[in-house]
């Protein structure tokens, strides 16, 4: 009799284990598909303020680190993506020269958006410009409507992506302002990388943020304003 | 007694066409199978040029199958009867370039797989998504008004399709035009005159696809057209031919008035190497000027001059399209007025384009639809224009 109690104990304790061992990886995975349920919200606006007079010539932290977060190859053929980029601007008459990161300008009426026939391109509440890779079909009308040339095509099949930034062949692809890390608290990695503190991200709408106290304090600038387009990136120094 | 031998003939060159004809269409999907399994590499297309060669053609064919209809208005609408005769093949000619537009158009796309999530997912704002039911309702309206003129007891509502084709054509061309208009920060482009420049541009190119189309019918069917006629639409394509000139030069002029777009204005115009050569020669001289001496020169403006002015309109047309898109992307987007600039993604450069084979072989594969469309259609089905003796109007 013992012995038949013993053998059902042991059944039971088997079959609970297994089912255990069973169940355990969905509901991990479950529960971190699930962790983040929180949406945007239109109470943030994410930008970043840029000043020129820290961004030296020559340095391309913010380009690398960028290129590491969203597993690009780093190439500047033609046909390559790049979502941040350094320019060099040399004023024409006086000959003054800087140097600036440049990328998607994450613009409150972006013409991106607009002109896209299949809403790929969105922005989501809290002021970031997305391409939904799923729903481009890859006509580059944004390319052509956005005046700060942000946006690249993918132009080869490609390979090792990085899983945290999923991109594809025949859709267009531009600067996320690394919402993956946005959403998980962090600053964005061209923010981080930089040496000098040029790139300053924060939320454009919390008077007491950084961004936002030091933009009521230093005379800042939205590139191409004429637009009025107004950009969540912001220049002071130009 | 019918020669029996030359029918044959006939007969088998009409089949030699297609299959020539279906070659190329062929070479097209060729072109589009390698592009989607290599992507846009293999093209000469790139960050900066993102409208290559298949926009110049899949354009072309667009505003010309709306250009082409203007043949059918003038019957239909205004009630000419020397061109309600050729209404049919007009429309025909229309649809059949929609079809070769449209399908090099969707089959660009970085993903034409994905064609029918422009159904599904609407974006109201975009004129793009405008142009997807543009170019459909065309579609079907069109064939409605064949309807209309080809089964006789739909003949009573003829007037009434035709009406709706002119209205729709009108709003079809300005939608092209506005893919470009709407662009606010290219200096080739954001210009309100962009649509109204496309209409008259397909009055040309329309007009004269149809003359070339109509003397190859002719001249198959072994019969001649009446000299008043040719005159007439000979004379009009002149008219269409200065009205374009006039509105292309007004888009230039005006834009040189302006100083912040000389710089693009003296691109195109003066040092933009084979963008300029293509504008001056090919556009003005081969596009305009000489079609205009062909036509009006005292002595000229028979048959010969008629087809050769209007081929050499189509070949300026696919100059003037090269020298809009390619040139239009290749001027730098100026981000910093007043700045030199450079970077490493190509700010402040012109850009170089080289277009490749496979941009072509998908060209041509449109035209070469176009082209199945008509010439079979023009076999089973009665587009023969039927001009009745005396010219009422």
């Amino acid at each position: 009799m013992s012995d038949l109690n013993s053998q059902r104990r042991q059944f039971l304790k088997t079959t609970l284990g297994a089912s255990a061992v069973a169940i355990a990886p969905g509901m991990l995975l479950y529960g971190m598909a699930h962790s983040k349920s929180a949406a945007a919200s239109d109470k943030v606006r994410w930008g970043m303020l840029i000043d020129t007079a820290q961004c030296k010539e020559g340095c391309n932290d913010c380009v690398t680190a960028c290129n590491k977060q969203n597993g690009l190859s780093g190439g500047t053929k033609p046909t390559d993506s790049q979502f941040i980029r350094k320019i060099s601007i040399k004023d024409v008459s006086t000959g003054y020269e800087q140097s600036l990161p440049m990328m998607c300008q994450h613009c409150e009426q972006p013409p991106c958006v607009d002109v896209c026939p299949t809403q790929a391109s969105f922005k989501r509440a809290d002021g970031i410009v997305l391409v939904d890779r799923h729903r481009c079909i890859g006509c580059r009308y944004c390319m052509m409507a956005c005046p700060y040339k942000a946006r690249s095509f993918v132009h080869e099949p490609l390979t090792d992506q990085n899983p945290d930034v999923p991109r594809g062949k025949g859709t267009v692809e531009a600067c996320n302002l690394c919402v993956g890390r946005i959403d998980n608290g962090q600053t964005t990695a061209c923010a981080e990388a930089c040496p000098n503190n040029a790139i300053l991200f924060g939320d454009l709408n919390d008077a007491n943020s950084e961004i936002a106290l030091k933009i009521r304090s230093v005379a800042s600038t939205q590139v191409r304003a004429d637009l009025q387009l107004n950009t969540g990136i912001r220049y002071q120094g130009l | 007694m019918v020669d029996l031998s030359a029918l044959r003939s006939k007969n088998r060159l009409f089949y030699v066409l297609l299959a020539v004809a279906g070659l190329v269409a062929l070479g097209g999907m060729y072109a589009v199978h390698m592009m989607e399994s290599h992507g846009h590499i293999i093209s000469g297309m790139n960050n900066q040029i993102v409208w290559g060669i298949p926009h110049v053609f899949a354009i072309f064919l667009i505003v010309a199958a709306s250009g082409v209809l203007n043949v059918a208005s003038i019957g239909s609408v205004f009630g000419k009867a020397v061109y309600k005769a050729r209404a049919p093949l007009a429309s025909l000619l229309s649809i059949a370039m929609l079809g070769g537009g449209l399908t090099v158009l969707m089959l660009d796309l970085g993903r034409p797989d994905r064609i029918i999530v422009a159904a599904t997912n609407y974006n109201l704002t975009s004129v793009f998504a405008w142009n997807i039911v543009l170019y459909s309702g065309m579609f079907s309206l069109v064939i409605v008004y064949l309807w209309t003129m080809m089964e006789r007891r739909m003949n009573p509502f003829n007037k009434a399709a035709g009406l709706a084709v002119f209205v729709w054509r009108f709003v079809l061309t300005t939608g092209t035009g506005l893919i470009f208009a709407f662009l606010t920060a290219r200096q080739a482009y954001g210009s309100a005159l962009l649509p109204p420049m496309f209409i008259v541009l397909s009055f040309a190119w329309g007009l004269a696809v149809f003359h070339v189309v109509q003397r190859v019918i002719y001249l198959w069917n072994e019969k001649s057209l009446d000299p008043a006629i040719q005159q007439r639409t000979k004379n009009l394509l002149g008219v269409f031919v200065i009205g374009s000139l006039y509105m292309v030069a007004t888009y230039h002029l005006t834009n040189l008035y302006f100083s912040h777009q000389t710089g693009f204005e003296h691109f195109i115009l003066l040092n933009g190497g084979s963008i300029t050569n293509m504008f001056w020669w090919g556009y003005i001289v081969l596009g305009n000027l000489l079609p205009l001496l062909l036509i009006y020169t005292p002595g000229l403006g028979k048959t010969k001059c008629v087809i050769a002015a209007s081929s050499l309109v189509i070949l300026g047309a696919f100059a003037f399209l090269y020298v809009f898109i390619i040139g239009g992307q290749a001027y730098p987007l100026n981000l910093f007025p007043g700045y030199e600039v450079s970077s490493s993604f190509a700010d402040g450069q012109i850009a170089t384009y080289q277009p490749s084979l496979y941009e072509f072989l998908l060209g041509f594969g449109g035209l070469a639809i176009a082209f199945i469309i008509t010439t079979v259609s023009v076999r089973v089905l009665n587009f023969m224009p039927q001009d009745k003796p005396y010219i009422a109007d």
